[in-house]
């Protein structure tokens, strides 16, 4: 009982920042919005029993991501306009496109049969996580690091101002 | 979990979250606008890979994945915001399709 009002403040907390953030007109707003929507999510994390994952959610969405997004939001001036921020696609095959593949989605979700083992206990799993990271997933490991100093090199040479002649 | 939390629920809450990103990033005009909404998706698939871990048996694979996700959202991030503050300097706006000089 406990756990269902629980996640179900999760996923209003969620959805309910989520549909600011695909709804609301002034993109300020929307990355504030975001904020919300990260931090249902973080709790979902914990619920599902993945304190760690949950902790690099936070660490990583709310402290690096969203910060970096409200960054180029003020650093893009006369963002807040309407005009700036307003509809590409008109809203009538937006919604058209999302029903069509949500209306799959929960087809394929309702009909499947999914293999399920009894639900564990939660218990902490960083050291299982580190092991798996330093072991059997070393490769992808210290490619994500390859990966990641391409993008910090990438975002300096993109951003950087050209000294133009 | 008890009180009748089933994986279909987390499955269904993820459904919603990655409809909103899509359509987020359908309708905005705004690229760090589409950017929100891609974040938006990467966190419903996350939300997949750990209902998965943990109805499935509570094996750390899923987990592991999630967290390659996050590392790559977050790449994705730092070159995407680059990309826009970048174009904004060239053509003082960020409307994506103001930007399209390359068009024949």
């Amino acid at each position: 009982m406990l756990a269902q009002v629980i996640f179900y403040a999760l996923a209003a907390l969620t959805v309910g920042s989520a549909m600011l953030v695909a709804f609301s007109r002034n993109i300020v707003y929307s990355t504030f919005a975001l904020l919300g929507a990260f931090m249902g999510v973080v709790g979902i994390y914990i619920l599902l029993a993945a304190d760690f994952v949950a902790m690099v959610q936070l660490l990583v969405y709310v402290g690096g991501i969203l910060v970096l997004t409200i960054f180029a939001v003020m650093l893009t001036a006369g963002i807040g306009d309407v005009t700036v921020s307003n509809r590409a696609v008109g809203t009538g095959p937006a919604i058209f496109t999302v029903g069509i593949a949500g209306l799959v989605m929960l087809y394929a979700i309702a009909r499947t049969q999914w293999h399920q083992v009894a639900a564990v206990t939660p218990a902490p799993t960083t050291y299982a996580i580190g092991n798996a990271f330093l072991g059997e997933y070393v490769l992808p490991f210290e490619v994500a690091s390859l990966v990641l100093l391409a993008a910090l090199i990438g975002a300096i040479v993109i951003s950087r101002h050209e000294a133009r002649d | 979990m008890g009180g009748g939390i089933t994986l279909n629920h987390f499955l269904v809450l993820s459904l919603i979250v990655f409809s909103l990103g899509l359509f987020t990033v359908l309708t905005r005009r705004n690229a760090i606008g589409i950017l929100m909404g891609v974040e938006l998706i990467l966190n419903s698939a996350n939300i997949n890979y750990l209902a998965f871990a943990f109805y499935g048996g509570g094996k750390y694979d899923g987990q592991i994945f999630a967290i390659f996700v996050i590392m790559l959202a977050a790449a994705e991030a730092v070159i995407g915001l680059a990309v826009v503050l970048a174009i904004y300097q060239n053509f003082k706006t960020i409307d994506v399709d103001a930007t399209e000089t390359l068009r024949g």
